[in-house]
């Protein structure tokens, strides 16, 4: 793991306003180069609002936010060719095959013919989906498209790749295939912005944020958080801290 | 250029595997020229006369010849009281109830008139003016035969009418094919292009692929012409296939030149094709997006010309049809297929055309937001 001091992602009083629902409050954090950080949260605490913003989807109401040292007012075209983005609904065209699929996105990436043929062959290989490299995806199994995904995510060689609870709904053998890749990104360099729902995930993660009703609580190594909650799981980390909430 | 290129290998790509295109393509052309072209008719044929002729002369069974001789009418009952034509008015088994009084020739013979009556039946008042103007025709015709033939009988008097003679120009037979086919043509692009382009981009917003598309570094305007050209090619075919069926099974003259009218198509395509974009960005399914297609399809054809004359509509209806692309279309399509009109002749419509598709396409590219 390249643990680097240096700043991908820079976040100052981040807050995103729906009317007045607030569903980003005042986030403070930073993301260093080559980590996977893990961004936890119950459903609806304002994980995804902020993973927008991140990636340029959507802008904050105020605060400053810059990724790969681009700013998100301005500036997210830029962020956009140095990021990769894999949402938890499936996104891949499914009435396209996996090479058709990956053809694509490295063509509107910008890469040139003979980086598409190299790297979709690489993928195809690596991923074992030679025998479907010609069938629709529509007909394989979620496991499979969701490692395609996110191998394609990674076909421009982004500096930061954002995953958008990308294991819900796959079986566990896939589930650790997939943090294997997860890693292996990582170990090259990218670095990793993950949303999960799974704790035991969390561990996994070189440091977590944990967003409760817009606001995040914690933010440290697993372990530390551990300690400081005094609990054996992260689990229990989550629990505690979400139960506090809700009785204050 | 080169994502441009991708972005359409990936439509094609994607038309080429829907099921439904080819039927679309290649079918609708044939079913909407067969159907329309012979049901949107104005011409009435076999309309249900009852006849009640309580005069039984000589000069009233003459009236009646030329109705039975029509091929307009088929005379249905014979009758001698009003209440039995009355009762088939009622009954809906005649269109209309001609009533010939008594006396009908002693009177004319003295008095030089004498009136008949028309009943017509006009729940639809379109097909009853047409019955009455018919009907009126054949009767003033027969009066004016009745004029000649009498003033020769007595010699006295010099029977002077003014005769008018009539030439049709630009379809010089009146046929209803060759007026309607060149609108059904605009009809059947419009609805192909409107509908499926404006369906796409709110398909890939409901199965989510907009939001990978959206995070992308594509530009706006690569990702709007990426999604317009599959759809103005299959539109652009459909135009030149539609003409050739017109051509073929219907004989519709092709008096002006066909590339003028494909050089206004290429530009009244772009406007239809954003319009169906714009309202595919502005909705988030398929289902609304279809919707508000349909509403704004219904209002272009209805008020375009292809069924009723703009010239009859109403002054601020005439006005309103200055944002309806439709009506544009129609009418370049009859001047150059029927009149053989030039670039010259279509130059001011042309125009308009073209600042529609510049306004059109800029608000689609403004309203396309690369947001989630």
């Amino acid at each position: 793991m390249i643990n680097s001091s240096e700043k991908i992602i820079e976040v100052k009083n981040l807050v995103k306003k729906f009317g007045s629902f607030v569903a980003n409050d005042h986030l403070t954090f930073d993301v260093f180069k080559g980590e996977i950080f893990g961004f936890l949260g119950a459903n609806g605490a304002g994980k995804t609002t902020a993973m927008k913003i991140l990636c340029g989807l959507s802008k904050p109401t105020s605060g400053d936010v810059k990724v790969a040292g681009f700013d998100v007012y301005k500036q997210t075209e830029e962020i956009k060719k140095n990021i990769g983005y894999m949402s938890q609904r499936f996104s891949l065209y499914e009435d396209l095959t996996t090479v058709e699929n990956i053809r694509f996105y490295a063509g509107i990436y910008g890469l040139t013919n003979k980086e598409i043929k190299e790297r979709s062959e690489m993928l195809i290989n690596k991923l074992g989906l030679d025998n479907v490299k010609n069938t629709l995806l529509k007909s394989l199994p979620l496991g499979w498209k969701q490692k395609l995904a996110f191998s394609v995510a990674l076909i421009h060689n982004p500096k930061i790749i954002f995953l958008d609870e990308p294991t819900s709904g796959v079986d566990p053998i896939t589930r650790r295939q997939f943090w294997e890749m997860i890693y292996e990104a990582a170990n090259s360099g990218v670095t990793v912005f993950i949303t999960t729902h799974y704790m035991d995930e969390a561990e996994y993660c070189n440091r977590v944020s944990i967003m409760v009703d817009g606001r995040i609580e914690a933010l440290d190594k697993p372990g530390l958080l551990k300690k400081q909650f005094e609990a054996e799981t992260m689990n229990e980390v989550f629990l505690k801290l979400a139960r506090n909430i809700q009785e204050v | 250029m080169r994502t441009i290129l991708f972005i359409l290998r990936k439509e094609f790509l994607q038309i080429k595997r829907n099921k439904a295109m080819l039927p679309i393509i290649f079918i609708m052309p044939f079913i909407q020229l067969i159907i329309l072209v012979h049901a949107a008719t104005f011409e009435m044929k076999h309309i249900r006369l009852h006849v009640i002729d309580k005069d039984m002369s000589s000069v009233s069974r003459e009236l009646i010849s030329k109705f039975s001789g029509s091929p307009f009418y088929d005379i249905t009952s014979y009758s001698f009281s009003d209440k039995e034509g009355e009762e088939d008015l009622r009954s809906n088994k005649a269109d209309i109830v001609l009533v010939i009084p008594e006396h009908f020739e002693k009177k004319l013979r003295k008095e030089n008139s004498c009136e008949v009556q028309l009943i017509i039946n006009s729940i639809n008042a379109a097909s009853a003016g047409l019955i009455n103007a018919y009907t009126s025709s054949i009767l003033l015709d027969y009066n004016v035969n009745l004029v000649a033939k009498w003033s020769v009988m007595n010699s006295s008097v010099q029977a002077s009418t003014i005769e008018t003679t009539y030439s049709y120009w630009y379809n010089p037979e009146l046929n209803y094919k060759n007026y309607m086919v060149p609108g059904i043509l605009v009809l059947l692009v419009t609805i192909i292009g409107m509908v499926l382009s404006s369906l796409n981009v709110v398909r890939e917003k409901e199965i989510g692929t907009i939001e990978q598309i959206n995070i992308t570094p594509i530009r706006k305007y690569q990702f709007i012409i990426g999604k317009l050209v599959p759809f103005w090619i299959i539109a652009m075919f459909e135009l030149a296939f539609g003409l050739t069926i017109g051509k073929l099974l219907f004989g519709i003259p092709i008096i002006g030149n066909v590339a003028l009218l494909f050089l206004f198509a290429s530009v009244y395509l772009l406007v239809i094709l954003s319009i169906g974009l714009l309202i595919s960005t502005l909705n988030n399914t398929q289902q609304q997006a279809m919707f508000i297609t349909w509403f704004f399809m219904m209002i272009f054809i209805m008020m375009s010309g292809l069924f009723t004359p703009v010239e009859s509509m109403p002054e601020w209806a005439q006005k309103i049809n200055i944002i309806n692309p439709v009506a544009y279309f129609i009418k370049t399509m009859r001047m150059v297929l029927l009149k053989g009109s030039g670039f010259g002749d279509i130059s001011g419509l042309f125009a308009s055309i073209c600042t529609y598709a510049v306004i059109m396409i800029s608000f689609a590219t403004w309203r396309y937001r690369k947001v989630s």
